[in-house]
């Protein structure tokens, strides 16, 4: 998954340093930078890197309730440093979960924070468990390959179980994923492969659950180029079996950086390089008193895709601390399939 | 015409500007002090205002440690991943020197979002906060903590003497490592894990900021307020002699005026539109003086409101449109009431009526009288409010209609006085001065009663003060009567410390406290161990017999003298402590300095009769050997914030007291200024009126220095015989004060004390007063040419 919400909540946490780490050299801060031709190593990498500026964990899930309805939901644990170490309370890592669950007429989200260190939040990689508070991901085989999801607020609540059917993919050079003109980089892998089954609760009650969902993880030091103002991310699931994800990341001038991943059923994908893909805003909704694109064109010529995505609850509003439209899509065209759109820098 | 003719008016003050002077200062000064008052007031209600949104408006469920200590850290996680929404709270005194702060230490990641919140989305300000570098407080705290090198931000949502940190830093600061309190952010907790089976020390308490604090301080603010109005009143005396002089001596213009064509409609209107501007002058000048004072007083109040109701005030003063403006209405108000009488004059007097100097005065000694009569009315009104009227307000009524009446007798008094004494002179000059006096009298009387109502204050509001104080340090002997005091950490800490005193101690007295209503009121009960200290030294106002067995015996209850005065329980009557629990009340003590109810029981009844036991830490201890036993109870491992011995405490107490009438008495000193400042505003106008009576003297061979002897002595004698008839005045004030007004504000009844040397102070002080005042008219005349004293003749014919 690409730039996210994190980026933009850090760069308000430490503005005051953020000049510091504009450049590709090792920070004075003494943060780590993702270095290309790194090799992952796991189980270590399933779990928190400290020694990174920014990290998180990003779930998405597109659902079908024994209603025959579609619902989306949505778990994401950041985590953000001031200084690269650990430590009790006086730690210097703090943590931010949002969650979130649309139906086709309402929008619920919540959010959560802690800071690092005292145990309210984490994550562990061996077993896999990443929680704050009451909310978890937690592996229940190996790794991410059987995961339970767990959220609960005032408004809703879910559980639920995530198996992989496919392998973990490793986005951009190895899992190297440039994110500007300027070379800011990330490490950034995807398990994009979950069959999900279990239950969720609304206001109107409980209903059983099937569908799939996408996990994105990534972490980096280094926040969005300076100029860059607000990013739109796509992560879709068609019938055929492919996936793909792409963002464009929106710059002030309106220059667009885009990038992203084809992804065929087997798990081999292809890069998509700036500029070989093209997104369009063709509609808009007045969401929270502002003007969102929630239906857009996207055209990737080289894997002859052409289609509309449209929002399933236009509303999709995370109006939180740092706000944000995040909701489940349906794409029509070419292609035929479902997935979740983020889109920041529109509050 | 009407611009020549404002124009004429307003000339007269350029000719008389020590006139001007003592007009516009005495307007002034009365709405100044009046000004000021309302400033402390509305200051303090403010903070009150801060201090009940900070605490989020009112009740806030909180979970605190079954035995009252201070709560693991490790707790917090467990609660939180078992999905209970809780933030913790640190909070404590940090004390170094005399400065002292409230400091809360908060976490903000999962702090509710209220009007005490600290603001940290932006500017890197969350990092600070959490690295102690950012500390959020009240304006008057962060001198102190500058002084330590903190940095400090004032923040409006934080109540006086508070800081906010993050609760790392807040743990540094008291030195600490414990949560006071977890508040409960989401109350809804249907489907989580029951609290008693995650963490069975922690109990659920929906917490109630301590009482209504605005209700608590209103009859004190109610005081000021009074205190307020009197000096008001008192600076009307000046403003009425001023203005009633003003018209007096313009009567020939009048009468120019008039003759050249002004109507007496429009003369009335312009000396009405003079009179205005006078006052918007006077006014300005005073809230002016009023915000000095004020600032100068507010520290003090602050001080006396936090010893006496735990209600923190700011030391700092703004500037509040509310008593700006309700200080240029009472300024209006004083001044129009003052120049009423002398308009009306105006308007219906004769079109050529002869200017006659003296005719203002001689008038007013005709209406003695009548001015006479309505005072013994006031003074019946008086007695017949003391007699049947009840409740704070009438107190002040009859406060206030036995000083006026009593103010409106004095020119009687004194003029009575005056021929009772002519026998005794011998003479021709000192009975001529006998007889100067007694004419002079009409002039002064309004200055003389303002010096009475100050003197009478004075002796009332001192006797009222000294007389507390004897008392209550006499209280503070028997009821401190254990030397040392301590209050353990934790119930674990309890155990040790309660092994320690009672090896160590003379005698251990366990203090266990819940705070509960009683008869509706907020109050605590108190369950005491049977001992001979409480027999020896608990000082009883009224009791049955062997009050402590039956309370040993969990047969009675003692209750304090605020409860026992606010309701209606005598001895023998039935008290519910808790529901269910009824004990006869077998004694009453004095309880001087807590605004609530208190009722005290047998300790072990109060144990098993509280469901979920009751904080069981603090205890007070016998000894002989205080100093070892606090370095015993530090090397347990208490800490020594938490060891108070006797002296420490009684310090405190009186430290507090002295504080709290520090303001009463500065209070005193400027009304007893005005007052001095009207005999100078009033005998200076005299002095240049009364040049035709001492003419003739002066021709028959007294000389100037003699007769401006004379003016001294007078004025001496004067301010000796306001005194005397303040004296008794000032005692039946302070008899109301002690009997009326502080059960009523307070909820205790004192005895009243007197202290001659104090009186005899006064005394000289008041003819110091009234000596200086008549110093600058005196002199004046010792140095008067002849050649004006000679004019006289020539003039009078």
């Amino acid at each position: 998954m690409s730039v996210r919400v994190l980026l933009f909540w850090l760069s308000m946490t430490i503005a005051a340093s953020a000049q510091s780490f504009a450049g590709l050299g090792e920070g004075a801060d003494g943060f780590a930078l993702p270095k290309r031709g790194t090799a992952f190593e796991f189980p270590r990498d399933y779990g928190a890197h400290p020694e990174y500026r920014i990290e998180w964990w990003y779930v998405t899930a597109n659902l079908t309730g024994t209603d025959g309805r579609e619902y989306g939901v949505q778990w994401t644990l950041f985590r953000s440093a001031r200084a690269p170490r650990i430590g009790g309370w006086r730690s210097p890592q703090t943590w931010m979960g949002h969650t979130a669950l649309t139906t086709p007429e309402a929008h619920f989200a919540a959010e959560r924070f802690a800071r690092g260190g005292i145990g309210q939040a984490g994550a562990a990689a061996d077993p896999f468990d990443a929680w704050i508070d009451d909310w978890s991901l937690t592996s229940q085989g190996s790794g991410y390959d059987g995961l339970r999801m767990k959220a609960r607020t005032a408004e809703f609540a879910f559980e639920l179980d995530l198996t992989a059917e496919g392998p973990m993919v490793f986005h951009g050079d190895n899992g190297f994923s440039v994110k500007s003109a300027e070379g800011q980089a990330s490490y950034y892998f995807s398990q994009p492969f979950y069959a999900v089954s279990g239950a969720i609760q609304t206001p109107n009650g409980q209903m059983d659950v099937t569908g799939h969902a996408w996990l994105d993880r990534e972490y980096s030091s280094q926040p969005l180029g300076r100029t860059q103002s607000g990013w739109d991310w796509f992560a879709l699931t068609f019938e055929s079996g492919h996936r793909l994800m792409t963002f464009a990341l929106r710059d002030s001038q309106n220059a667009a950086f885009s990038s992203g991943s084809w992804i065929s059923p087997d798990g081999t994908f292809t890069s998509i390089s700036d500029g070989s893909i093209t997104a369009t805003p063709l509609r808009t909704s007045t969401v929270n008193g502002r003007e969102v694109p929630t239906e857009w064109r996207l055209e990737y010529p080289a894997r002859s895709v052409d289609i509309t995505v449209s929002a399933i609850n236009p509303q999709a509003w995370n109006d939180l601390a740092f706000s944000y439209w995040e909701g489940p899509v349906r794409a029509t065209g070419t292609h035929i399939g479902k997935g979740y759109l983020e889109m920041t820098g529109y509050e | 015409m009407t611009k020549t003719a404002l124009f004429a008016l307003l000339s007269h003050w350029r000719s008389q500007p020590l006139q001007f002077a003592a007009l516009l200062l005495g307007l002034a000064a009365a709405t100044a002090l009046w000004t000021g008052v309302q400033a402390i007031n509305s200051e303090a209600r403010k903070s009150y205002d801060r201090a009940a949104q900070a605490l989020g408006q009112g009740t806030e469920v909180r979970l605190v440690s079954v035995d009252g200590g201070g709560i693991h850290r490790e707790t917090f996680a467990v609660l939180r991943r078992a999905g209970w929404q809780v933030s913790p709270v640190v909070e404590g005194t940090f004390q170094t020197g005399a400065f002292q702060v409230q400091v809360r230490g908060v976490d903000p990641f999962t702090l509710p979002p209220s009007a005490a919140s600290p603001d940290l989305l932006d500017q890197g300000r969350l990092a600070r906060f959490l690295d102690g570098e950012l500390i959020l407080t009240h304006a008057d705290v962060v001198p102190g903590l500058t002084a330590l090198g903190l940095s400090a931000e004032i923040v409006p949502n934080v109540p006086a003497g508070q800081a906010m940190m993050d609760i790392t830093a807040a743990w540094d600061v008291l030195e600490t490592s414990n949560f006071s309190y977890l508040i409960l952010t989401e109350t809804r907790t249907n489907g989580l894990p029951a609290l008693a089976d995650l963490v069975p020390q922690l109990e659920r308490i929906t917490h109630e900021p301590e009482g209504d604090i605005a209700q608590l301080t209103q009859s004190f603010h109610l005081n000021l307020t009074a205190f307020g109005l009197l000096s008001f009143a008192v600076g009307l005396f000046i403003v009425h002699a001023s203005i009633g002089l003003a018209f007096e001596q313009r009567r020939g213009m009048f009468r120019t005026l008039r003759a050249l064509g002004l109507s007496a409609g429009r003369l009335t209107a312009l000396l009405a539109v003079e009179t205005l501007l006078l006052a918007t002058l006077a006014g300005a000048l005073g809230i002016g003086l009023g915000y000095l004072i004020a600032t100068a007083l507010l520290p003090g109040v602050a001080a006396t409101l936090d010893g006496l109701y735990g209600a923190s005030v700011a030391g700092s003063l703004t500037l509040d449109p509310t008593w700006v403006a309700s200080g240029f209405v009472i300024t209006f108000a004083g001044a129009a009431a003052a120049s009423a009488q002398s308009l009306y004059r105006v308007a219906t007097l004769p079109i050529l009526a002869p200017a006659k100097p003296r005719a203002w005065a001689m008038a007013s000694s005709k209406a003695r009288p009548r001015q006479a009569v309505f005072g013994a009315l006031l003074m019946l009104v008086s007695l017949g409010i003391a007699a049947f009227g009840s409740g704070l307000v009438a107190g002040f009524l009859m406060l206030g209609a036995l000083l006026f009446g009593a103010a409106l007798l004095l020119p009687s008094a004194l003029n009575a006085t005056l021929r009772l004494l002519s026998p005794f002179v011998r003479g021709p000059v000192f009975e001529w001065a006998l007889a100067d006096t007694r004419q002079q009298l009409p002039g002064l009387s309004l200055a003389l009663m303002a010096l009475m109502l100050a003197l009478a204050t004075n002796i009332g509001v001192g006797t009222m003060v000294s007389s507390f104080r004897l008392t209550f340090t006499g209280w503070l002997d028997q009821r401190l009567a254990s030397e040392v005091y301590v209050t353990a950490e934790n119930s674990a800490q309890a155990q040790d410390v309660h092994r320690f005193l009672d090896d160590q101690a003379d005698a251990t007295l366990p203090i266990r406290a819940t705070s509960t209503p009683l008869m509706d009121q907020p109050g605590q009960i108190f369950g005491v161990v049977d001992h001979q200290t409480y027999r020896d030294g608990w000082p009883l106002l009224t009791s049955s017999n062997s009050p402590w067995e039956a309370v040993a015996q969990g047969s009675g209850v003692l209750i304090n003298e605020q409860l026992w005065r606010r309701t209606d329980l005598i001895l023998g009557a039935d008290l519910e402590l808790l529901p269910g629990w009824v004990l006869p009340v077998v004694g009453v003590y004095s309880d001087y300095g807590n605004p609530k109810a208190q009722a005290i029981v047998a300790q072990s009844d109060l144990l098993g009769r509280v469901q979920g036991g009751i904080s069981t830490l603090g205890y007070a201890a016998r000894t002989g050997r205080p100093s070892e036993l606090r370095d015993g109870l530090i090397t347990l491992g208490v800490p020594a914030g938490n060891i108070r011995n006797q002296a420490q405490v009684k310090a405190f107490s009186l430290n507090v007291f002295d504080r709290t009438f520090l303001v009463t008495g500065a209070l005193n000193l400027l009304t007893l200024g005005v007052a001095a400042f009207a005999i100078l505003a009033a005998l200076t106008t005299l002095a240049t009126m009364r040049l035709p009576q001492l003419a003739p003297v002066w021709a028959m061979g007294i000389t100037r220095a003699q007769l401006a002897r004379i003016e001294l002595l007078r004025s001496a004698l004067f301010a000796a015989l306001t005194f005397v008839f303040a004296l008794p005045l000032g005692l039946a004030l302070a008899y109301a004060l002690l009997a009326v007004v502080n059960v009523q504000a307070f909820g205790w009844r004192l005895p009243m004390h007197t202290f001659p040397l104090d009186w005899l102070r006064l005394l000289i002080l008041a003819i110091l007063a009234a000596l200086i005042a008549a110093s600058f008219p005196a002199l004046r005349l010792a140095r008067l040419a002849p050649s004006r004293l000679l004019k006289v003749f020539a003039d009078e014919r």
